[in-house]
């Protein structure tokens, strides 16, 4: 059984747990054991952090980063966010000696030190990289037929350099966990587009990033798709809060459901419906909620 | 602002500060292509969000300009430009470092300045609250994750760390600092 520290962050443990749980009990379907992270903080949220004050953020990444060091562990993220702030924080670490020395006086403070011995992984490329598709094809109990949106959102893959993913235009890994699970991932307009929440943007100039959303959810809906796939708390969010935000404010209704993967990856496995959260969103779709019972029978219980 | 750039806005310490983000001063090898600004799903949306123009003001110093336009905040840093400039340019990485002196200037959304605090009291941007202490156990979680949330001695070294870095200063309340 593989063994990683489970690294939480802010929106999935306190606002979609679903997240959290469906992760919890899919990996371990797959031999993969999830150990907590005691202790650990917000990530921190790269779009304010980082622009703020590079040293705190690198610190305070770097702590939780320490955290998983003295466990021995390799860090599990399953948002974009937290990803992108602790790979790049961990990279620069250990090909940064000046800062590394500046960061690790701040750690000895409270009773860490960097060492630089363990990697930061994102669920879907873990899955990819490490478990691989058949081995998720034959962990599927109840293939999903549906029709999906799949939002890989930006910092799973981008910057590229950091990354080292493939293709930040046209990828494929994250579409092929999807089939996996029986979904068939629809092509739509613009389908990398950034979801608009990033950078500090939605909490700054909450309109402007609702209409970067709205932009999505219309390609989305234009494909006709039962729901969106995400991997990212933050982007599951936007689109969640966002399209009910945007009916108040803008008046338009879309009611798609938004599903991470790793709650997708549950129904396929077929956990009870209410150990997964989905109906938790804001966004509930009675028809949607009908499909999945349809393909699921029993199991939806 | 207006069109015409006089050289008495151009403030070369503040291109120099920009410049100690590594890599940034590689805004100088920009060719005026424009395909980050063609990419950019800000660009789509804000005719007047440029990030190339924000890039070059950088270059050429002009300071005030650049802290002070709302613009700034605006970038989502989906990176859509970075990947596809030709040239190299750090354009996300320069953008933040631009805000970080933004910050350092006293110029801060008062939401941004709300997050903040909210880690600085409880090691969460977005904190646990009672319904959601419900939801987690509705799918069988502990209703209190096992992260600072539930560990005091960690949310301790958080905020001793966050006092260390002056953090808790750079975004106390305004009222409070005067
Ligand atoms: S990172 Fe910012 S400037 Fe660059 S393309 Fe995205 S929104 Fe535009
Ligand atoms: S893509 Fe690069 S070279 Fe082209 S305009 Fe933008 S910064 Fe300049």
């Amino acid at each position: 059984m593989s063994k990683l520290s489970f690294f939480l962050g802010c929106i999935a443990p306190n606002r979609y747990p679903g997240i959290e749980a469906a992760t919890i009990k899919t990996l371990e379907k797959l031999g993969i054991e999830l150990v907590d992270l005691k202790g650990a903080s917000c990530c921190p949220a790269p779009g304010v952090f980082r622009s703020f004050d590079k040293i705190t953020w690198l610190s305070l990444a770097s702590r939780n980063v320490t955290l998983s060091e003295e466990m021995g562990l390799d860090i599990l993220t399953v948002c974009n966010g937290c990803f992108g702030s602790l790979v790049d924080a961990n990279n620069i670490m250990k090909e940064d000696p000046k800062l590394k020395e500046e960061v690790n006086k701040i750690l000895k403070e409270i009773g860490h030190e960097f060492k630089g011995t363990i990697e930061v992984r994102h669920i879907i490329e873990y899955l990819s990289q490490e478990v691989g598709v058949e081995k998720i094809k034959a962990a599927v109990t109840i293939p999903m037929d549906l029709n999906i949106a799949l939002h890989y959102g930006c910092h799973l893959v981008k910057p590229s350099k950091e990354r080292h993913l493939g293709s930040t235009e046209n990828p494929r890994f994250f579409d092929e966990l999807v089939e996996a699970t029986g979904a068939t991932s629809v092509d739509y307009e613009d389908k990398m587009a950034c979801c608009g929440a990033g950078g500090g943007a939605r909490t700054a100039v909450l309109d402007t990033s609702l209409q970067m959303v709205m932009n999505k959810l219309e390609h989305m809906k234009a494909a006709g798709v039962d729901c969106i796939i995400d991997a990212c708390p933050f982007c599951h969010l936007q689109f969640d809060v966002g399209q009910t935000e945007i009916k108040k404010k803008f008046n338009k209704v879309y009611d798609i459901p938004v599903v991470h993967y790793s709650q997708l990856l549950g129904l396929a496995m077929g956990l009870p419906l209410s150990e997964l959260g989905i109906n938790q969103n804001l966004i509930v779709n009675e028809e949607f909620n009908k499909k999945i019972e349809r393909i699921r029978g029993g199991a939806n219980e | 602002m207006s069109d015409i750039i006089k050289t008495s806005d151009f403030d070369m310490e503040f291109r120099d500060e920009v410049f100690k983000e590594p890599d940034a001063d590689k805004i100088t090898l920009c060719f005026n292509c424009t395909g980050c600004t063609s990419g950019c799903p800000m660009a789509e949306l804000e005719p007047e969000y440029n990030i190339r123009k924000f890039l070059r003001m950088a270059n050429l110093g002009m300071k005030d300009a650049l802290l002070n336009s709302p613009y700034l905040w605006y970038c989502t840093t989906c990176y859509k430009c970075q990947e596809r400039c030709p040239q190299g340019v750090k354009n996300v990485d320069t953008l933040l470092k631009i805000r970080t002196i933004a910050i350092q200037n006293g110029i801060m959304h008062d939401n941004h300045r709300k997050v903040s605090q909210l880690v600085i009291k409880l090691g969460h941007a977005v904190p646990i609250n009672d319904e959601a202490k419900e939801k987690r156990k509705d799918v069988g979680l502990d209703d209190t994750p096992p992260t600072v949330h539930k560990f005091e001695d960690a949310l301790g070294e958080v905020q001793k760390l966050l006092k260390i870095t002056g953090f808790d200063k750079l975004v106390v309340d305004k009222e409070e600092t005067s």
